[in-house]
């Protein structure tokens, strides 16, 4: 009889429902934050987490976009995959943009979405949508549970899949009743996929042969992307350009894997980007890109773009390789490991002359567009002077999240930066309505770093309903919102491309101050210049959230500027 | 220059897969001329043929495109004299042909086909080939009461004695065509 018990409980101990198993394989990947929103397909699952509030923080935002830009940036501030719960239909496709932002900027994510119980697949039933149709393009690997005794090896796998190689969002649809059914608990976590070959052997030949035009080159120019910082190899870059003596540029996704007072680091390619960084890639013999993709707006028309150049391109990715520009030297791998094979080879060197060409144009840039932007002669506040005063008085060393426009190229620009993992903004989908969420995330994957939340008062209003999520979380976000009433950008388009015509970007927006006294957020609202000093620091000292908004130029524009599809070197100082 | 290119992709055989290989070809505006799928040598790997027309540059990165999808084991591209193909076209005529004098029999010996069934009121008519074939003989039936016409994809082998259980070893698995296609295909 004793024995028939012991035998029994045994048997329960490892039979559980999918839900449970579910939070169970999270817990054994070390996931202890999720985003989220509840919903009736994914029930079972918030039923099964409410036993494990202690060991997993749920945050419920106020919106399932909200809690994706969230996971986003909590994986982009921590390095580790973010986790999203959401319901089956509405809830699920409101993850599409988060899916859309984070595979094309390579952020790791598992997305948990509820589905219809499965004998309903297909049924039109209530908040059914074919989402692991929908979300195909734009996860990394997606998969569809309906058998609970599934649900630890596919959950395993979805980490896998998401953090190895190049990473990227995957997305995990549980039908109800896999939830609900009970199954036998094993978990293993997953090592490798047969078909899934995430990190390329390194090619000793390719590393010789980029040694070889590294050592002989002129001037060599340093193109370095967000797969340093994925791979952290920050060390590896730093100690590569030090032995060469190589000037680097960064794309913005690689901004802070390098510190801003370095004194190799020339500053940012691309549209928006610094004067020599673009003028100078027309002269260089050698560019070294490393864990970039030569996204169009870094290389404006491509087919001019470092043509004189041969080009070394370090990727994990070998879609990547010859995807924009021809690599003559392709060497494929992780940064980390191709960079540590590199510095063996290649000798120590200087390149005074050409380095000292990039600091000719910053001053000129300096002379014809910085000091303007830093230290305004009008009395209108500019973006830069706000974003320089916040360096300035943080040194540097705060998580700065940008959303999308004209004060996303300011911060990127101006902003200084001493460590890595500091700079997150939507990159290559340019998603407005990132920077909220996405900052309340990068709070509670750096508890420790002071977040700052960079807007304009267009993105603002798309996601604003995760002040909620602040009010209800208590973290602490300091939000500043640039604020031009104007959608900045398209607005200095129409006065540059399309004779002033401003067709719908002028803002009346409503009383921010007002909005965030309702979500019990401090906040100041700025106006003039006497005023901006005094506030910023509030704004920085405050203990928990506040909202600081400052009224900036209303038409002033973002320069230098590549003009839409011309070629680097049109880059235009005014 | 655009060709006839053959891709033969083997993957995993899973819900979804043949999605995410077609999402490659939607997103960049390139049509499928035809596309077969079976199992393959291998019990639990699957193999498709996909037939387009395109530049060889742009197929090459569809097929690292390709190669990319997690549940994709690998993925090759032929030129037409690279591999040896095959597709199968069904030919339905109304006896009336036969009544009005046609001579469906020596129609189907010049072509080299054959006749698959007699109903008392059609014919079908089965021919194996290149496409240039099929097509011969489709031109030939049409004035003569064609009733319906249907051909497969293309089934196509590769051209050399590899075996892709081969790459299916733990170390092969990691020269993916990818990487070779950045090495080989280039420095040759």
């Amino acid at each position: 009889m004793e024995t028939a018990t012991k035998k029994k409980n045994k048997i329960d101990s490892a039979t559980v429902s999918g839900s449970k198993a579910l939070i169970m394989a999270l817990i054994e990947e070390g996931v202890n934050t999720i985003f989220g929103y509840p919903g009736g397909a994914i029930m079972p699952v918030y039923d099964a987490l409410f036993d494990y509030q202690d060991q997993i923080h749920h945050i419920l935002t106020r919106h399932e976009q909200g809690a994706i830009h969230a996971a986003q940036g909590f994986a982009r501030a921590k390095g580790i995959p973010g986790v999203v719960f959401a319901t089956s239909g509405p809830g699920a496709t409101n993850l599409i943009t988060g899916l859309a932002d984070a595979m094309i900027d390579s952020t790791p994510l598992v997305c948990i979405t509820g589905q219809v119980a499965s004998p309903l697949l297909g049924t039109d039933a209530f908040q059914e949508t074919d989402v692991v149709g929908i979300s195909m393009p734009v996860t990394k690997w997606n998969h569809q549970v309906t058998r609970a005794e599934e649900i630890p090896d596919a959950l395993a796998k979805s980490f896998y899949v998401a953090k190895s190689g190049r990473p990227g969002p995957v997305l995990l649809d549980i039908t109800k009743d896999a939830q609900i059914e009970s199954c036998t608990y094993q978990y293993t976590p997953c090592k490798e996929v047969r078909s899934y070959h995430p990190i390329p052997s390194l090619d000793d030949e390719m590393v010789n042969q980029a040694a070889e035009l590294i050592n002989n080159a002129k001037r060599p120019y340093v193109l370095f992307g967000q797969g340093v910082i994925l791979s952290h190899a920050e060390e590896e870059l730093k100690e590569f350009i030090e032995k060469t003596g190589i000037p680097a540029a960064w794309t913005i996704l690689g901004l802070s894997a390098l510190s801003s007072d370095h004194p190799l680091n020339v500053g940012m390619l691309g549209m928006h980007g610094n004067y020599g960084p673009n003028l100078l890639s027309d002269e260089a013999d050698v560019v070294i890109a490393i864990g970039m993709r030569f996204d169009d707006r870094v290389t404006g028309k491509v087919s001019e773009y470092i043509k004189q150049a041969k080009v070394i391109h370090l990727e994990i990715d070998p879609s990547e390789i010859d995807k924009i520009i021809k690599a003559d030297v392709p060497v494929l791998g992780d940064a980390k490991t191709s960079l540590r094979a590199l510095i063996e080879k290649v000798k120590p060197n200087q390149h005074p002359k050409w380095l000292q060409r990039f600091k000719d144009c910053y001053e000129l840039e300096y002379e014809k567009v910085i000091k303007e932007e830093l230290y305004p002669s009008t009395d209108l506040i500019s973006m830069g002077e706000v974003i320089r005063l916040i360096s300035e008085k943080t040194d540097g060393n705060s998580i700065v999240v940008t959303d999308v426009g004209q004060h996303q190229m300011v911060a990127c620009r101006y902003a200084r930066f001493l460590k890595s993992k500091s700079n997150i903004t939507s990159g290559g989908l340019g998603t407005m309505g990132f920077c909220l969420p996405a900052a309340i995330g990068a709070k509670f994957g750096a508890p420790d770093r002071l977040v700052i939340a960079v807007i304009g008062d267009g993105g603002f209003q798309m996601t604003l309903q995760e002040l909620g999520t602040i009010f209800q979380t208590k973290v602490d976000v300091k939000i500043l919102i640039l604020n031009n009433q104007y959608l900045g950008m398209v607005r200095q388009w129409q006065q540059l491309f399309f004779d002033k015509r401003y067709s719908a970007t002028e803002m009346i927006n409503p009383d921010f101050q007002t909005i965030a006294r309702g979500y019990g957020i401090e906040s100041i609202k700025v106006e003039e210049r006497d005023n901006l000093d005094k506030a910023v620091d509030d704004f920085l000292n405050h203990k928990g959230s506040y909202l600081l908004e400052v009224i900036v130029g209303k038409e002033n524009n973002v320069f230098p500027m590549v003009p839409s599809g011309a070629p680097v070197a049109e880059i235009r100082l005014e | 220059m655009e060709k006839d290119f053959t891709l033969i992709v083997f993957s995993e055989n899973h819900v979804g897969v043949l999605q995410r290989i077609t999402t490659i070809f939607t997103r960049r505006g390139i049509n499928i001329e035809s596309i077969t799928v079976s199992q393959s040598e291998l019990r639990d790997v699957h193999r498709y043929n996909i037939v387009v027309t395109e530049t060889e540059e742009r197929i090459q990165k569809v097929v690292k495109q390709i190669e990319k999808q997690i549940e994709v084991l690998r993925a090759w591209y032929y030129p037409k004299e690279k591999i040896l193909y095959q597709e199968i076209a069904l030919y339905k005529m109304s006896v009336d042909a036969v009544k009005n004098g046609v001579s469906l029999e020596d129609i189907v010996k010049e072509n080299n086909a054959r006749i698959l069934t007699v109903e008392s009121d059609f014919i079908v008519i089965e021919k194996t080939g290149h496409k240039e074939e099929t097509q011969a003989l489709y031109e030939q039936l049409q004035p003569h009461g064609l009733l319906e016409f249907v051909r497969s994809g293309r089934v196509a082998l590769m051209n050399s004695q590899k075996q892709f259980k081969d790459y299916l070893k733990a170390p092969e698995l990691g020269k993916r065509i990818s990487e070779e296609a950045v090495r080989e295909y280039r420095y040759k």
